[in-house]
C-alpha cells in the first residue's frame, strides 16, 4: 500500500520544478498543465507529514504520499491526540467521510477517516487520510466484543452519521459516541455487518 | 414496559405536551425518508432524520463486479445527476489504474456533467416548487429540463441513466450537429432561467416564507462539514471545480456561487446560480473543445489496480461527492466507499429545524438539497 507507481517521471521536469521555490499556492501555468499532473513534487505535502510525524515519533506511520492526498496510519489508543492536533494546530477542520475497511485474513477492520479543511484555503486541495487499525472478531458482536475505538464526534463534529454508518456496517462500535444506534439497516436486522467480507450477498 | 416492543417502536403517552410526528417515509413532503420530529404545540423541539429506506447496498455490490461492470450501477443512487456521481468514479479507478484520458474526451465530460447538473438542479427546483405551493415553479422546470434531457440523450443515448463516463474517457463520441445543438439549447435555457428570477426568486411569497427561516451560521457550516450548496449559502467559498480542478475546469472561465445569509432562501438560490455558471461553462467548453480526437482511451480486457487506493471527489448538484476506491491486485475493486453531498449534509436537518415552525419544515428541508436515495446508496 506504500509503494506508488509514480517513476515515470521525466528528470528534466523535476529539476525545474526544484529549481524556482515551489509553494503549494504557485500558479500553475497553463501551458504546461498537462505536465504538472503527471510530475508530483508533493513538498508541501511531505512538510505537513513531516510536522505529524516530527510531533508524535513513532505513534504515526506515513502510508503514503501523493499529490494532495496524505495517509497517516496510527494506533487507536493515540487517534484522539492525533487527530485533536490535526484539528488544532493543521487546521484540518471537518471529515469528508468514514469509511470501514474489512481484511479479514489479518483479523482488522481498518476504519479511514477522510479529513478536510475549509477555512484554511491552502490545505483545500488536501485530503489527509487517517487510518486505523481494529481487531476482528470471527464471531461479531456489535457492541460488546472487542472491535472498537474512540469516537471521534468531539473532535470532528462531522462524522456523526458516518461512524453511525459505520457501526452497523462494519461493526465498529465508537466508545463515547452519543448516538450508537442504526441509521441505514432496518432495526430488526438480524444478521452480521453486511460490509464484512464474509456476508455474502445471495446468489453471488 | 419499552423492551417489549418490537425495535424500533416507541411507546408515547397521550397526556405528554410534547407529540411525535412521524414525516414520511411515504409522506410526500419528505420523500423517500423519515424525520421523526417532536413538537410543542406548533414549534419544533427535537428532529431525528431516519433514512435507510432505500438502502441498496452499492457500496457492497461494487465489491462483487469489475471495475467496468460497476459503472452502469453506481449511478442508481441519483439518476437524476448520473454523469456526476460517475466521475469521481472514473477519476479513481483512472488514478488507479494509470489511464490517461484524452483531451477531447474531458471537455465532452465537463460538458456532460454541467448538463446534468442542470437537470438535476431543474428536478430538485420543481419539487421546492411545488412545495411552497408555487405550481409553476413545478411545471417550468419539468418542461425546460426536457430540452437538457434530449440533448444528453443525444450524447449517450438514454434519457436519464447515462452511463455515459467510463475510466478512460466516455463511451462514445458526440454526434455530428451536437455542438450547435447544444449552444442552441444553452442560450434559450438561459434566457429562461431569467424568467425563472421574476417569477419565483423575486416572488414576495415565496421570500417572506423562506427568509430567515433556518439559518446556517458560518461557523456550523463548517463544523458540521456540510458541503455544495448549503455550504456556500453560508459565505464559505469552497467549491470542487475551483478549489482542486479536475479533469478541464481550470482552463474553463467560471465563478463559484457564494451567498452569505445561510437562511432557506440562499440555500434554494445558490443552486440556481450554480445553473447559469453552469451554462457559461457549457458554452466555454464549446468553444475550448477540441473539434476531433479520440474520446477514450482503451482499456486492457478486466484491468487489475494494483494495491493501492485512491479518493477522488467533484462537485455533483449536491455537493462534493468522494469515491474512495481500495484496491487489492484483482479485477474487483476491494472496497468502494462513496460519500455523498446529502449524506453529509443531513447531518444538518436537526439543527437547522430545531425551534422552527412545523409548516417551515418543507422550505427549510427541500432547501438542503437532500436526496433520500443518494443518501441512503
Amino acid at each position: 500500500m506504500t509503494s506508488k507507481k509514480k517513476t515515470n517521471a521525466e528528470p528534466s521536469e523535476t529539476v525545474e520544478e526544484k529549481s524556482h521555490p515551489v509553494t503549494e499556492e504557485s500558479k500553475p501555468e497553463v501551458a504546461k498543465k498537462e505536465e504538472s499532473t503527471l510530475v508530483p513534487e508533493p513538498t508541501f505535502e511531505k512538510s505537513i507529514a513531516s510536522r505529524i510525524v516530527s510531533k508524535f515519533g513513532t505513534k504515526t506511520v506515513i502510508g503514503f504520499i501523493k499529490p494532495n492526498r496524505i495517509r497517516i496510519n496510527t494506533k487507536k489508543e493515540d487517534i484522539l491526540d492525533v487527530a485533536s492536533y490535526m484539528r488544532d494546530e493543521l487546521n484540518f477542520d471537518h471529515a469528508e467521510s468514514v469509511s470501514g475497511v474489512d481484511y479479514p485474513e489479518s483479523k482488522e477492520i481498518e476504519v479511514v477517516y477522510h479529513l478536510g479543511s475549509y477555512s484554511d484555503p491552502q490545505l483545500a486541495k488536501q485530503i489527509l487520510t487517517l487510518a486505523t487499525r481494529l481487531p476482528r472478531e470471527d464471531v461479531p458482536n456489535p457492541g460488546k466484543d472487542s472491535t472498537r475505538m474512540p469516537s471521534l464526534r468531539d473532535i470532528f463534529y462531522s462524522v456523526e452519521f458516518h461512524e453511525r454508518e459505520c457501526f452497523e456496517m462494519l461493526g465498529v462500535y465508537f466508545d463515547g459516541h452519543p448516538d450508537n444506534r442504526r441509521l441505514l439497516l432496518p432495526e430488526d436486522w438480524a444478521d452480521i455487518p453486511p460490509l464484512r467480507k464474509d456476508f455474502r450477498v445471495k446468489g453471488r | 414496559m419499552t423492551t417489549q416492543l418490537p425495535p424500533g417502536m416507541q411507546l408515547e403517552r397521550v397526556d405528554e405536551r410534547i407529540m411525535t410526528l412521524n414525516v414520511g417515509p411515504q409522506h410526500p413532503g419528505s420523500g423517500h425518508m423519515r424525520l421523526i420530529i417532536k413538537v410543542d404545540g406548533d414549534y419544533i423541539v427535537s428532529c431525528d432524520p431516519d433514512p435507510g429506506y432505500v438502502h441498496r447496498g452499492e457500496e457492497k455490490m461494487a465489491e462483487y463486479r469489475n471495475y467496468i461492470q460497476n459503472i452502469p450501477h453506481l449511478e442508481r443512487p441519483v439518476i437524476h445527476d448520473s454523469c456526476n456521481i460517475l466521475y469521481p468514479y472514473c477519476l479513481a479507478v483512472e488514478e488507479l489504474l494509470g489511464i490517461e484520458v484524452p483531451e477531447r474526451a474531458k471537455y465532452i465530460r465537463v460538458i456532460a456533467s454541467e448538463l446534468n447538473r442542470c437537470v438535476y438542479t431543474l428536478y430538485w427546483l420543481s419539487i421546492y416548487g411545488i412545495f411552497l405551493g408555487h405550481s409553476t415553479m413545478f411545471m417550468w422546470p419539468m418542461g425546460d429540463r426536457e430540452l437538457l434531457i434530449d440533448l444528453l440523450e443525444a450524447l449517450s443515448g438514454a434519457r436519464v441513466t447515462h452511463a455515459y463516463f467510463v475510466p478512460g474517457g466516455v463511451r462514445n463520441d458526440t454526434p455530428s450537429n451536437f455542438e450547435e445543438r447544444c449552444l442552441r439549447q444553452v442560450n434559450y435555457f438561459e434566457k429562461r432561467l431569467k424568467e425563472y428570477e421574476d417569477i419565483f426568486y423575486q416572488n414576495p411569497v415565496l421570500k417572506q416564507r423562506t427568509e430567515g427561516t433556518g439559518i446556517l451560521s458560518r461557523m456550523d457550516a463548517i463544523r458540521l462539514g456540510t458541503t455544495g450548496s448549503v455550504l456556500r449559502s453560508a459565505g464559505v467559498d469552497f467549491d470542487i471545480r475551483k478549489k482542486e480542478p479536475y479533469d478541464v475546469y481550470e482552463n474553463l472561465d467560471f465563478q463559484s456561487q457564494v451567498l452569505k445569509e445561510g437562511d432557506s432562501y440562499a440555500r434554494s438560490r445558490v443552486p440556481y446560480l450554480d445553473m447559469l455558471e453552469s451554462c457559461r461553462i457549457i458554452k466555454d467548453a464549446l468553444k475550448k473543445m477540441p473539434k476531433s480526437g479520440s474520446v477514450r482511451t482503451k482499456l486492457k480486457p478486466n484491468p487489475k489496480g494494483g494495491n493501492d487506493e485512491a479518493y477522488r471527489r467533484v462537485e455533483s448538484g449536491r455537493g462534493a461527492l468522494g469515491m474512495y476506491v481500495v484496491s487489492d491486485n484483482k479485477i474487483e475493486p476491494y472496497r468502494v466507499k462513496i460519500s455523498v453531498g446529502s449524506f453529509r449534509n443531513m447531518i444538518c436537518m436537526p439543527y437547522l429545524l430545531k425551534g422552527e415552525k412545523l409548516g417551515n419544515m418543507p422550505a427549510v428541508y427541500w432547501s438542503l438539497n437532500y436526496w433520500p436515495v443518494e443518501a441512503d446508496r
